[in-house]
Formats: C-alpha cells, structure tokens, sequence
C-alpha cells in the first residue's frame, strides 16, 4: 500500500504542473492584454505600461513562464492588482470557509443519497422507484444557485428560520452552523440526487451478480444480502464516484457563495472576475487545480485500501 | 379478427429508424422531454407573438409592479413585463445553448479524431490538455475563459463551446483509433480518402447515437452555464433578456417582489429538465442494457 500511495503521490506531480501550464495559457495567451483589460479602455497609455511592468507583462514569455511556476514553488502567488495583498493571505481566509461548505454538503449527499440509491434499486420499477428517479432527474436539473435562492426565499426572508448573508465565524460553531445550514442544505441536495442515481445503478448492476444469488440461495436474511454482501461490492465503484462529485461540487460552490454571500474562495473569485484581477483570479485557479488533485489522488488512495487489486 | 390482424402488425418488418421510434414512444419520460423541447422551442421561435408586451418596454413609475391581470408576473426593476422577459429568454438560452454546444461539439469531435488519426506527439498534448480540462468542473472552466474573453454573447458562446468540447474529443478518440486499424478505412486512404473524410464517412456513423445522447445532455448543462454566468454579470449583456440576468437581478428584490428571480428560475430548470430527460430517453433507445 505504502509503495502503490508513493506512486499515485509523483504521478501528481506532473499532473499538477500540465494543470498550472493551461492555467497560464488561458489568462495570458488567450487574446487581451491584461493590463488594459484590468484598468479599462479609458486608462492613459502610461498608466497601461507601469502596470504591465508591475504584472511582468514585458518580459519574454518563457521569462514569464517560469516566473510564475517558480513563484508557485515558492508557494507564492503574487499580490492582488486591486488591494496590492498577497493573494495567498486572502486565500488562507476564504479556503475554510469554503472547505467546510463542501464537506458539509457531500456528507448530507452521501447520508441521504446512498439510503435513495439502495431503496431505488430494491423496489426498482415501482412507485418507489419511480419518485426517487423523478427526483433525481429534477436534482440534475437544479441550477445549484437557483435552489439557493429558493431556499433562501422561504427560509430566511419569508420564514425567518436562517440568516440571509454571510458566514459565522469558526470560533462560534452555533452561529458558523446556522449560516452553514442553508447553503450545505442546497448544495447537498444536488449531491443527493447525483449520488442516489448512481448508486441506484450501481446497486442494480451488483443485484444481478452471481455472489448475491449465491447469499440468498444460501439462507441468508435479506438485509445481510444487501448490506453485507450487495452494498459491500457497490461501494467501489461509489467511492471513485463520489470523488468526482465532489469535484464537481466545487464548481457549483462559487454560485452558492456568491448567493449566500459566504466569504469563500468563489465569491472571492467572482468578485476578483469583476474587478478584473487577474493575478487573484489566476490563483484561486491554481488552489481549486491543487484541490481537484488531492481529492483525485485520495479517491485513489481510498480506492487502493477497498480494492486491493488496485494496487498492482 | 381484430386479434389475427394485430398478430399480423406485430410481425411486420419494421425498419431500424421506426424501431427506434417505437421504444422512444414507450419511454414516458423521454417523450415528455421531447414535448418539453418543442414547447420551449416554439416559445422561442414565437415569442413576438406570444409575449404580452414589448421585454424592453421601461416604464419607470411601475417599477415593482406586483402581478396583475395584465402584467402576469408583475414588473421589473424598469417597469418592464417580467413574463415576456421571460418567453424571450427562452431564445438566448435556446441559442447559447445550442451554438455552444455545436461549437463545442465539432471541435471537440474534430480534436478527437485529429488525435487518433495522427498519433505521436499531436496526440499525446491534445490528449493531455484535454485530460486537465476534464479535470476542472464545467463550471470553473466556463467562468475562466468566459472571464478572460469578456461579457457579450458571442464570449459566452466561445467560452461554454471550449468547455464542452473536451467531452465531445473523448468520445470520438476512441473510436477513431479502433477503426483507424480497419482494412476498409486503410483502403479508402489507399485510394487517396483525407482524415476529414474518413471521419465523416466512416467515423461518425459509429458514433452518432452516442453523439446525440451528449448533445443533448451538454445542451442543458450549457443552458444551466448561460444561466450561471449571466447570474454572475459574463452573459448576455442588458437590456435583452436573460433567465440568469433576471434572478440576479431579481434576489436584491426578493422581499417585495419574488417573482421577479423565482419565475425566470422555474423556466431554466424546465428548460434544463427537458434536455436531461430528451438525452436520457435517447440513451435508453438506443442501448436498452443501460435501461434500468
């Protein structure tokens, strides 16, 4: 295991870098100058040219390059246009913030998503069944923003249950929760329905196999068939899966922050978008690249400690 | 004799495209997806007539208007009519949506194949750089190149086409590499057939279900993109009307005036829904052993 954890370590590393150099294409080889792009059109031509000095844009582009890349080694990510900050200290505040927005909502999809995936699957083609997949469906569908806003309709401004804006501090869990509450309730029913189809499918797949039939022909209750047995096998393909969806989530995130106005990296995103920093926007493209990495490289991991045939 | 008469029917030989359309009848879901569809399309393609009032007409003494008899959704930050806004919604998501998707589509589709077809090193950075993009969320992809290309339609066309198209270059890759081995394929190239002709003569017919089925599904999630990026100001800009534009501009005044970003939202999630379950009808159709 150790060995197999080592391998999926380095072969990151490569990864991360073919990641950081399409982020450095994208926001400097893509048409624009940045400098004008981020003072406007009616800013003096020597304002333009102090700030392209400033931003290292006169250098020749390998310079540029390896300027960049050398800083993220150094695990700097330059200084915002706008406030003159290094970055990472802005980031250093919104990454918890969004973290735990995050965990929160792929526990509430995985809590209530696998129980519907399993109970889909049993009760296939009933009733049941054919709610949860309608369910579902309307669940893929949901814009995640679009969800928060309903919710924040009725619960905040109509019934007065949460809070509208912001996020609590983390050295007051009671008020953190309840403006978590919300935003986590949204994102997360979006994870359930991702996670109840797929482990619906999964479950289908994993009742038609042989070694179930084996369980029941052999006496077994059957809950213990589908927990013990069934649910076991099916939790291999969940996890890798699950993994994915949480990628995901972190797309959907940056609009439910900017709804919530929770103070996390997507609103702090959004807002460098707007402002046309492009040294923060760039940045936060390097955190969320290094996060999508870990959570691929620990699905890969899990994945490895479930399956041991992974590992070879 | 009617029963002797419907034995008969039933072993008719139909043909492969009536086939199909017989299972895709049966498919309830997918049938009222394609209703769904063709509402939304005949909304779009009708709105002058359908829409009760001028979407750009402003009136600003009712600004805020609640809904009346006339007004059926109440009125908007200009005193404009909130559900015609909505009906020509309906075009820029339609449009978006789909020219980004045939963007996305055709360059996606034409990267995976140059890549099969070429090998080497053309095929190790297409392949490459299309791996790290699949890695990002549609989403973060979206807002970045939208970002650096800038607000405006034609942005937001480009933006959402290049964060589709990786998805369409995997699925022609593949393909593309096992028929690349062929003796027909190696044939018609003895006889002087180029790349884009072999793609499209003998490529895409393989692969053309599995190319709608996509299609279709990246056509709502591109519309949920359009939406999303308008909500965040990098779509459509004012005055026309945009279903993302309108919810954001309506959450400011969601105590007075819920409408205003609650109805524009209810036509994007149907508008989404109906692609999802048209693309998971397709699917189905055409490969029942993923038909649960």
């Amino acid at each position: 295991m150790a060995k197999f954890a080592l391998q999926r370590i380095a072969l990151s590393i490569p990864t991360l870098l073919a990641v950081f150099t399409l982020i450095f294409i994208i926001v400097r080889v893509i048409p624009g100058d940045p400098a004008t792009a981020a003072l406007g059109d009616y800013a003096s031509q020597e304002a333009v040219e102090a700030l392209r000095e400033r931003m290292g844009l006169n250098e020749p582009i390998y310079v540029q390059y390896f300027d960049f890349i050398g800083g993220l080694l150094r695990g700097d990510l330059g200084r915002s246009l706008i406030t003159s900050e290094p970055v990472i200290d802005q980031i250093r505040f919104a990454l918890p913030h969004t973290v735990e927005l995050a965990v929160a909502a792929i526990l509430i999809g995985l809590v209530l998503g696998i129980p519907v995936g399993i109970v889909t699957a049993i009760y296939r083609n009933t009733f049941i069944d054919y709610v949860g997949r309608v369910l579902s469906l309307a669940g893929l569908s949901f814009p995640a923003f679009y969800l928060g806003i309903l919710l924040l309709y009725f619960f905040s401004v109509r019934w007065g249950l949460f809070p509208t804006l912001g996020a609590g501090d983390f050295s007051d869990p009671v008020k953190n929760l309840h403006h978590l509450a919300l935003p986590a309730i949204s994102l997360g029913l979006i994870e359930t329905a991702y996670i109840g189809r797929m482990t619906r499918s999964v479950m289908l797949n994993v009742l038609n196999d042989d070694f179930v039939r084996t369980a029941r022909a052999k006496g077994l209750p059957e809950w213990a068939v589908l927990v013990r047995h069934a649910f076991r096998a099916a939790l291999i393909p969940i996890v890798s899966l699950a993994g994915i969806f949480a990628i995901s989530l972190i797309g959907s995130s940056v609009l439910t922050e900017v709804v919530f106005s929770r103070p996390g990296l997507g609103r702090m995103m959004v807002g460098s978008i707007r402002q046309r920093d492009y040294i923060t926007v760039q940045s936060i493209m390097v955190v969320y690249a290094v996060i999508i990495v870990f959570i691929n490289l620990l699905t890969d991991l899990i994945y490895g400690l479930v399956d041991p045939r992974v590992r070879y | 004799m009617a029963q002797a008469q419907g034995a008969l029917d039933s072993v008719r030989i139909v043909s492969q495209r009536e086939r199909l359309w017989r299972t895709f009848k049966q498919n309830r879901a997918a049938l009222v997806g394609l209703v769904m569809v063709v509402i939304i399309v005949l909304a779009a393609l009708l709105a002058p007539l359908l829409a009760p009032h001028d979407p750009l007409a402003q009136s600003t003494i009712n600004r805020l208007a609640p809904p009346s008899s006339e007004y059926l959704l109440g009125r908007d930050d200009y005193g404009r009519d909130i559900f015609s806004r909505i009906i020509y919604g309906a075009r820029v998501a339609l449009q978006v949506g789909i020219l980004s998707v045939l963007l996305g589509g055709v360059l996606g589709t034409a990267m995976g194949a140059v890549a099969g077809f070429r090998g080497g090193w053309v095929e190790t950075v297409i392949m490459r750089v299309i791996d790290v993009m699949l890695a990002f969320p549609d989403l973060i992809t979206g807002l970045l190149v939208a970002a650096v290309l800038g607000p405006g339609m034609t942005n937001l066309i480009i933006a959402i086409g290049l964060t589709i198209a990786p998805r369409f270059a995997r699925l022609s890759h593949g393909p593309t590499l096992s028929v690349k081995k062929t003796e027909f394929v190696e044939a018609a190239r003895a006889m002087g057939a180029r790349d884009w002709r072999l793609l499209v003569v003998h490529i895409l017919p393989n692969i053309a279900g599995e190319l709608l089925v996509l299609a279709s599904l990246w056509t709502a999630s591109a519309i949920r993109l359009e939406a999303s990026l308008s909500f965040i100001g990098l779509g459509v800009q004012p005055p026309t009307a945009s279903w993302g534009q309108m919810i954001r501009d309506g959450t400011i005044h969601l105590t007075q005036v819920p409408f205003y970003s609650l109805a524009p939202g209810i036509a994007l999630l149907l508008t989404v829904l109906a692609f999802n379950l048209l693309g998971d009808g397709i699917r189905d159709v055409l490969d029942p052993r993923a038909q649960a």
